[in-house]
């Protein structure tokens, strides 16, 4: 292993050193000190963060499995910042749950293996490195998810996520074998030139693309997300809301908008059909959820259907404007999670009829709640405006104005939905609404973190305006 | 110009939000109060300097008023396409600035008084501050995508201020339709702008409305349903503004919102947010009226002649004192819609233009009192109903006056302010279109009709026995009635033509006098008949007789004469007709809406059954869809 590897494997060698120090750290440290875990799993992969906006160079390594470029290089920041947001808002509850049974660091080494992963995963340069990397961000979902044992709906998550991803992956496995069977190459940079149009390519397309689908709760590959969401740890339900998708979401647009470029007419079908599909049914489904966790799986899977809209261009402006979008959702979605995660570590209280009067008790919580679901409704000015208005701009850009209606209206559906929370929030007054509490050091770095983020992406151009310039480099 | 001047005029009410907002529990109301009214009167104030600086100072720059951008960018979206923060001033943003300053200035005094000993008093001013500034911005819109900003803000605050009594369901559910309904709409707004965008490569209102410039000369060929791309925008765009400024049939939520407080009515529901429709044609007028004919623009037209004839018609009906004249706005609205889409663009063709901003001017005067009278009476009687009402002239002699004022404004009495602006409109109308200066006409006489039945029915009618008796407000209620009734009689004599002008250069307009008596006849009628039918529907008979002598007894006789005629009005146009276009608003307008919103939370409810919980489920559904998929890209999307 020379400089050069080290180098370009920087981000993946870090995460790995922070997942072997908790293993180290666990073994050595006294009952007494074990608490530590959260405040060391939470400086060091600061630290990694920090260390990722440092200049990187591109590359292939392993005759072309792995590359990295400036544009997945942003990825993996993006998708590191929102992990490092998910740590902050867990820090407390595996305080309080996990490290007492000493499973603290077990925890943590689970998440960043599955980070580790999904970092593999964007940055694959073949089949083969992109099947383990989905490999290695999943089961240890699996395994987060049913982290609570005791807890018989967490274990139904965990059940319920191995299954359906294991059919996910034999699908998309078969569908690389016909890839291979019809190009001869497991290699993006030479698929792009020999595929061509024929049924067994086609085929391949459609079950290659269902294993990425289910990663990114596209309907009809969507009915884990809810039961998951709502028996996993909040912790959990949030990376998979976030990141995994949104890494999902990088590696669907790095090879479908190189290496399956030619065939973009055949597509770009699937594409509107399937958005036009999940964003109907999730937002159908989310109006009648009382669980938050439900409702907020709902929501991300219609905020997915959002994101297909940019997809469907195939253009630079289309790439610039789902990084923005994704990078928005993270913040967006992280702020909601992260007050749901607040109230239930405190009071174990998950339902909306719980959140009523809670602008009276906790005004803080719930005016970052508010922004968020403002965000995620994409009520100007907050930031989730621009995303979707710059996704439905992409969308119409190409033609899809029938498309970016149904958007649109869904957009005024979704609109009803975050309201009902909003209202019961402010407008709403409770005989038992949830007591004031004060919320732990790191679970507000977090929050805040959620809100700078949303007003900054909103307010300050020159983050839109690095994206796009990026985005000319991918195709 | 003083651009530092410009720039606080929005930022000081955000910042008085702000800091009301946050210090929510530690400011009493006293300080509240103050802090509100100081800073909507420094903004007040720099309106005033702007406008004197601008139309006076300024003046023409080779004979026509310029338009002055400060703008900064925001956003880059792309090479070629860029969104930019900004101030824009021209003659119809700094005639908005005077609008909204005066009538929020006016408002905030008056809620002092108003609000006073309510729960939420600093949250109530911090929301009228929010809102304050949310319409500045608007007005001052460089582009479309600051105006869609701004404008989505000021309907969050009317929601906010709609729904302020939120222990009231009713209240809630108003603020929620309003909420719907507007956002129905800004979903055309949203589309508008996304196609314009594309097409123009720009948001900017100098650009788009320039009219040698290449959007105006080379506007897109005709593409979907034999129209032009810019044209659909248009439309897209209009159906936006009709959600605001609540045309036919987007009005719904207007009525409705009356379940806010009257200061809120006065302020949002009469005088700024609800033209912001208006403005906002008014805006891109020069795109409306150059792209294909200005096709957009008659339909703008029409609209705004349907609803001015069919909320005057509902107006007679209604029984609440708020919901008449919150019909009342949406008829005068329709009036301003009407004289925009009859307009041309270059020299005095622009009388429909410059006599609709006329007509937003004095009627956001004469409309903001109508409900601030309406408010003190509520406040004194504690009904919204004209049946808890009569006689209350001998009680409240300002509101008295100051409503009288009002309604010979609006009914077109010269020489009060709407007088002016409304004969301006019907001879803009007359000179392009005859069926539709009938419909004007005729709404004329009908306004003049339902403002004087509630008229007579407050201040006159019978004596009601008050359980307390009523008493005029206080001065901090009255000043600004008094300040507003002044206004109203005196806004008509501005020179209208000579500031506002599609093409900015001016022109003398001049009051057209067998135009002008033939509408004031025609509001005489309904005034005529309205005392009639109102005025001595009690036991008053004999003490009207002595004061009114010979006038009175010639009615009476002609009442009497005209039995027939009365029971035609009566029981088949107010009854058959009038009963009816209510219903029909109700059951159908109001029904079909409802169905959208019921239908999709039934059809939501029927899909329940697919998220079953099992995990078999799921992969049947996850392998056939796939199966699904695989066909439909077999069968029908490869060649």
């Amino acid at each position: 292993m020379n400089m050069e590897t080290v180098l370009l494997l920087r981000q993946e060698i870090s995460i790995l050193i922070i997942a072997l120090l908790l293993l180290i750290f666990e073994i050595f440290a006294g009952d007494r000190q074990k608490e530590g875990v959260v405040s060391l799993t939470i400086i060091l992969f600061a630290l990694h963060t920090g260390i990722g906006f440092l200049d990187m160079k591109e590359g292939l390594l392993f005759g072309g499995m792995f590359r990295t470029n400036a544009l997945i290089h942003l990825f993996k920041n993006i998708l590191n910042i929102g992990v490092l947001i998910v740590l902050l808002q867990s820090a407390e509850w595996v305080k309080r749950e996990l490290v007492p049974q000493h499973r603290g660091s077990e925890f943590f080494i689970l998440l960043l293996s599955s980070l580790l992963g999904l970092q593999f995963l964007i940055s694959s340069g073949d089949f083969l490195m992109f099947y383990l990397g989905l490999e290695l961000s999943t089961l240890p979902l699996a395994a987060l998810s049913a982290f609570e044992m005791y807890r018989r709906r967490s274990s139904e998550a965990g059940i319920k996520l191995i299954l359906s991803s294991a059919l996910a992956s034999g699908i998309t496995l078969f569908g690389i074998s016909l890839m291979y069977a019809s190009t001869g190459t497991i290699y993006f940079a030479e698929m792009g030139t020999l595929i061509s149009e024929n049924n067994l390519t086609v085929m391949a397309l459609i079950l290659f693309f269902a294993g990425l689908g289910f990663k990114i709760s596209l309907v009809p590959f969507h009915f884990w997300t809810a039961d998951v969401y709502e028996g996993a740890p909040i912790g959990v339900a949030s990376y998979l809301s976030v990141i995994s998708k949104g890494a999902a979401v990088f590696i669907l647009m790095i090879f479908f908008f190189t290496v399956l470029k030619p065939l973009i007419h055949l597509w770009e079908n699937l594409f509107y059909l399937l958005a036009v599909l999940t964003m109907f049914l999730g937002n159908l489904f989310a109006l009648r959820q009382q669980n938050m966790k439900r409702f907020l799986a709902f929501s991300s899977i219609a905020q997915a259907g959002f994101i297909l809209l940019g997809l469907i261009t195939g253009t630079t402006l289309g790439v610039a404007t789902v990084i923005y979008f994704v990078l928005i959702y993270i913040f967006s979605n992280l702020a909601a999670f992260g007050v749901v995660q607040a109230i239930s570590t405190e009071t174990g209280k998950e339902n909306m009829r719980d959140y009523e009067g809670l602008y009276r008790t906790n005004p803080k919580l719930s005016l970052v709640m508010m922004l968020g679901l403002f965000s995620l409704a994409g009520i100007p000015p907050v930031a989730g405006f621009f995303g979707k208005f710059f996704l439905f701009t992409a969308a119409a850009s190409k033609g899809y104005y029938f498309l970016v209606f149904l958007a649109v209206v869904n957009v005024t559906i979704s609109l009803y939905y975050y309201l009902l929370v909003v209202r019961a929030m402010f407008l709403r007054k409770s005989d038992h609404p949830i007591p004031h509490f004060t919320n732990a050091l790191y679970m507000r770095i977090g929050l805040v973190i959620t809100v700078v983020g949303i007003l900054a992406l909103g307010l300050y151009s020159p983050i839109y305006d690095y994206i796009y310039a990026l985005s000319n480099t991918l195709n | 110009m003083n651009y530092t001047a410009i720039i606080l005029i929005p930022l000081i009410p955000l910042a008085v939000f702000l800091v009301l907002g946050l210090f929510n529990r530690k400011i009493g109301p006293g300080v509240s109060g103050l802090v509100g009214v100081g800073g909507m009167l420094v903004s007040t104030l720099l309106s005033f300097y702007t406008a004197f600086e601008y139309f006076m100072v300024l003046g023409k720059v080779s004979g026509a008023y310029p338009t002055l951008v400060e703008s900064t960018v925001w956003m880059n979206f792309t090479e070629t396409l860029r969104i930019d923060m900004g101030v824009l001033i021209d003659p119809i943003s700094v005639m908005m600035l005077i609008v909204v300053s005066t009538i929020s200035l006016m408002v905030h005094i008056y809620s002092r008084g108003y609000m006073k000993g309510d729960e939420g008093y600093t949250k109530f001013f911090s929301f009228l501050s929010l809102f304050t500034f949310s319409m500045y911005g608007l007005v001052l819109a460089t582009n479309l995508f600051q105006i869609y900003i701004f404008w989505e803000l000021v309907g969050v605050s009317s929601y906010l201020l709609i729904g302020y009594y939120y222990t009231k369901e009713s209240a809630v559910a108003a603020a929620k339709k309003a909420f719907i309904v507007t956002r129905f709409a800004d979903l055309g707004f949203l589309i508008g702008i996304l196609l314009i965008g594309y097409y123009t490569g720009t948001y900017d209102f100098e650009t788009l409305n320039n009219p040698e410039g290449a959007t105006l000369t080379h506007w897109a060929p005709a593409s979907f349903m034999g129209l032009s791309v810019l044209t659909w925008g248009l439309i897209l765009i209009f159906i936006g503004g009709a959600g605001k400024s609540a045309m036919f049939p987007l009005h719904i939520w207007l009525p409705d919102a009356m379940e806010g407080p009257t200061p809120v009515s006065a302020l949002i529901h009469a005088a700024t947010m609800v033209v912001a429709g208006v403005f906002l044609v008014a805006r891109l007028f020069p795109m409306y009226f150059f792209v294909e004919e200005g096709f957009a623009l008659q339909i703008v037209a029409f609209v705004g002649a349907f609803s001015a004839l069919f909320a005057a018609v509902i107006a007679l009906t209604q029984t609440d004192i708020k919901r008449v004249l919150a019909y009342s706005t949406m008829s005068q609205l329709g009036y301003m819609m009407l004289a925009l889409g009859v307009s041309g663009y270059e020299g005095s063709q622009g009388l429909g233009y410059m006599s609709s901003m006329f007509h937003l001017f004095t009627h956001a005067m004469f409309k903001a009192l109508l409900f601030l009278c309406a408010g003190s009476v509520i406040h004194a009687v504690h009904s919204n109903y004209l049946k808890d009402m009569g006689q209350l002239r001998k009680y409240m002699p300002i509101t008295h006056l100051s409503f009288l004022v009002a309604a010979l404004a609006i009914a077109g009495i010269p020489p009060f302010a709407g007088f002016w602006s409304k004969d301006e409109i019907l001879v803009a109308v007359y000179q392009q279109n005859t069926f539709l200066y009938v419909v004007g006409i005729f709404v004329a006489g009908l306004t003049a009709l339902y403002i004087f039945r509630i008229y007579f029915g407050i201040f006159w009618g019978k004596d009601n026995t008050y359980e307390h008796r009523p008493a005029e407000s206080p001065a901090s209620m009255t000043v600004p009635l008094i300040v507003l009734a002044v206004l109203s009689a005196t806004v008509g004599f501005i020179p209208f033509s000579e500031f506002i002008s599609p093409d900015r250069a001016g022109f003398d307009a001049h009051i057209d006098i067998p135009m002008a008596i033939t509408a004031v006849a025609v509001a005489l009628i309904g005034i005529g008949i309205a005392w009639m039918l109102y005025k001595k529907e009690s036991g008053l008979a004999t003490r009207l007789t002595d004061r009114l002598g010979v006038l009175y007894t010639w009615a009476h006789r002609k009442f009497y004469m005209d039995e027939v005629y009365l029971f035609v009005t009566k029981n088949i146009l107010f009854k058959g007709i009038a009963a009816g276009a209510a219903w029909a608003d109700r059951k159908i307008v109001d029904g079909t809406m409802n169905l959208i919103g019921n239908s999709t939370v039934l059809f939501s409810k029927k899909i329940k059954g697919m998220q079953s919980g099992r995990v078999q489920d799921y992969a049947m559904a996850f392998v056939s869809g796939t199966v699904i998929l695989a066909l439909l890209f077999i069968y029908l999307w490869t060649s």
